[in-house]
């Protein structure tokens, strides 16, 4: 374990409020843990501003409010205009469910800076199987809405193998909902998404055709609408730079107040991840075991360990790394260097096998008696 | 692409200049991002207020900082800065 309180260069940049895991929709590439019903409880409003107050003195200036489905918080303005006041750039990360005209200007007003609004595909009929709930034109209505009070809007639509043969289309519905932003998110396989992996990963053709087609696009609609596109891992080389380095940008906070050096690390065995009511956020950050396991690069294993490009990806991804290997200081498996490679295949390989089924296994929507099922 | 030396240049109302006290740095906030700023760059945008075209720009922070030749950078920076969306033009 690296990097000793008086030392630590880093301080939180990022902070992200996860206010609920309460949500309307279902969807089954949810990032949120799998056994969020065993973590019923929720931190009052004053501990939330008493988080962002902390947060912010320590150097956090991006807040993610987020969930579960953050709407469903009736103290969502309160929070919003306590963050607005500290100077934090404020980001509402919504499925638009419940969202009306009212509730965009009384969070106007209270300073929210900007909205981003998730649409599960480019037809009606996709979006709200996917939603496992009835949201398609509202969420367009409130797309619009949210582009009529001058917010940036950002669209987020997650891709996987229900959808990806979508993409033209859902370029094009971006473009005329007048997106600012579209964030093009390729299922990253945690939570929920881990779960309904054989049913959500696309074929390497797939992904290369989609690509293609939303790289092409951004040519079209450069200067009016910013494309980002984050890409499927599992067909990459290389992993990604989790979270910017363990414990160096980005602070979770869950519902009920346990703080998260990512907010997958929950899935992780020992960490002992400390909760906001017991700590200060200051204690958390630089003296907590959970913020400090994966600091640095002490804790390595080979190939990672005498790798010359340790500094750029860290080793990618400890969650990946748990899922997948069953050891979580173990090299990402995505790395072409891991011995553990062929486990990522061996995933593909399965999902592909499982698209050429004629009877398909349902998807494991995300609700609570999932939840229940799986913790049990 | 040259400037026109006529447009008058604004701070995008999409983003955010903001002086960071932990950073001790001005830095832009737009959607989920940050940019920090050095010096000379955060000058330069403070000045985007919507009545300055460039030559306007580069003889403020000529006398602000009692300086000669900066047309060249700024120039170049306001080009950096339109493609970014960070200013726009009027
Ligand atoms: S991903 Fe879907 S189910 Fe999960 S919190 Fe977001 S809207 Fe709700
Ligand atoms: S071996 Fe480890 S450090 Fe090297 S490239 Fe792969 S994941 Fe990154």
């Amino acid at each position: 374990m690296a990097g000793s309180p008086n030392t630590n260069p880093h301080k939180p940049r990022w902070l992200l409020a996860e206010l609920t895991y309460a949500c309307p929709l279902q969807c089954p590439y949810c990032s949120n843990p799998v056994d969020y019903s065993n973590y019923p409880t929720e931190l009052s409003t004053e501990d939330w501003k008493r988080v962002l107050t902390e947060a912010r003195k320590m150097g956090a200036v991006q807040l993610g409010l987020s969930g579960g489905e953050p709407l469903t918080r009736t103290d969502l303005a309160e929070i919003v205009r306590h963050a607005s006041g500290l100077g934090y750039y404020s980001n509402l990360i919504t499925s638009g469910y419940g969202l009306t005209e009212a509730r965009i200007v009384e969070l106007k007003e209270a300073g929210l800076d900007h909205i981003q609004v998730s649409i599960q595909a480019s037809t009606q009929e996709l979006n709200d199987h996917i939603a496992g709930t009835k949201s398609y034109s509202h969420k367009q209505d409130v797309a619009r809405l949210v582009k009529k009070h001058g917010y940036p809007m950002v669209l987020c639509v997650v891709i996987h193998r229900k959808n990806i043969h979508q993409m033209a289309d859902i370029l094009k519905m971006a473009s005329e909902l007048g997106a600012d932003y579209l964030e093009l998110a390729n299922t990253q396989y945690y939570g929920w998404a881990h779960k309904n992996r054989d049913l959500l990963l696309p074929s390497r053709e797939q992904f290369e055709t989609a690509e293609k087609i939303a790289q092409d696009y951004k040519e079209t609609v450069k200067g009016k609408m910013k494309i980002y596109y984050v890409v499927p891992d599992y067909y990459e080389d290389r992993p990604k730079a989790c979270m910017n380095g363990w414990g160096t940008t980005f602070l979770t906070v869950a519902p009920d107040g346990v703080a998260l050096p990512c907010h997958s690390a929950r899935e992780l065995p020992g960490l002992d991840c400390p909760n906001v009511t017991d700590f200060s956020i200051d204690a958390i950050w630089n003296d907590s075991k959970a913020f400090n396991f994966f600091r640095g690069d002490d804790w390595m294993k080979e190939p990672c360990r005498s790798c010359s490009e340790k500094a750029q990806d860290f080793g990618g991804c400890r969650c990946q790394a748990y899922l997948l290997t069953g050891d979580m200081y173990n090299t990402d498996p995505v790395c072409s260097k891991s011995p553990n490679k062929h486990l990522v295949q061996a995933a593909i390989d399965q999902a592909m096998a499982s698209a050429e089924q004629t009877i398909e296994v349902p998807l494991v929507f995300r609700n609570s008696k999932n939840s229940k099922n799986i913790s049990n | 692409m040259a400037l026109n030396p006529d447009s008058l240049w604004a701070f995008s109302p999409m983003h955010r200049l903001q002086w960071e006290e932990a950073q001790q740095k001005d830095v832009i906030l737009y959607p989920e991002g940050m940019v920090e700023l050095n010096q000379s760059s955060a000058e330069i945008l403070k000045l985007c207020d919507g009545s300055r075209n460039l030559d306007k720009i580069v003889t403020d922070l000529e006398e602000k900082f009692q300086a000669h030749g900066l047309k060249h950078d700024i120039s170049q920076f306001l080009e950096v800065a339109l493609n970014n969306g960070w200013i726009t033009e009027h």
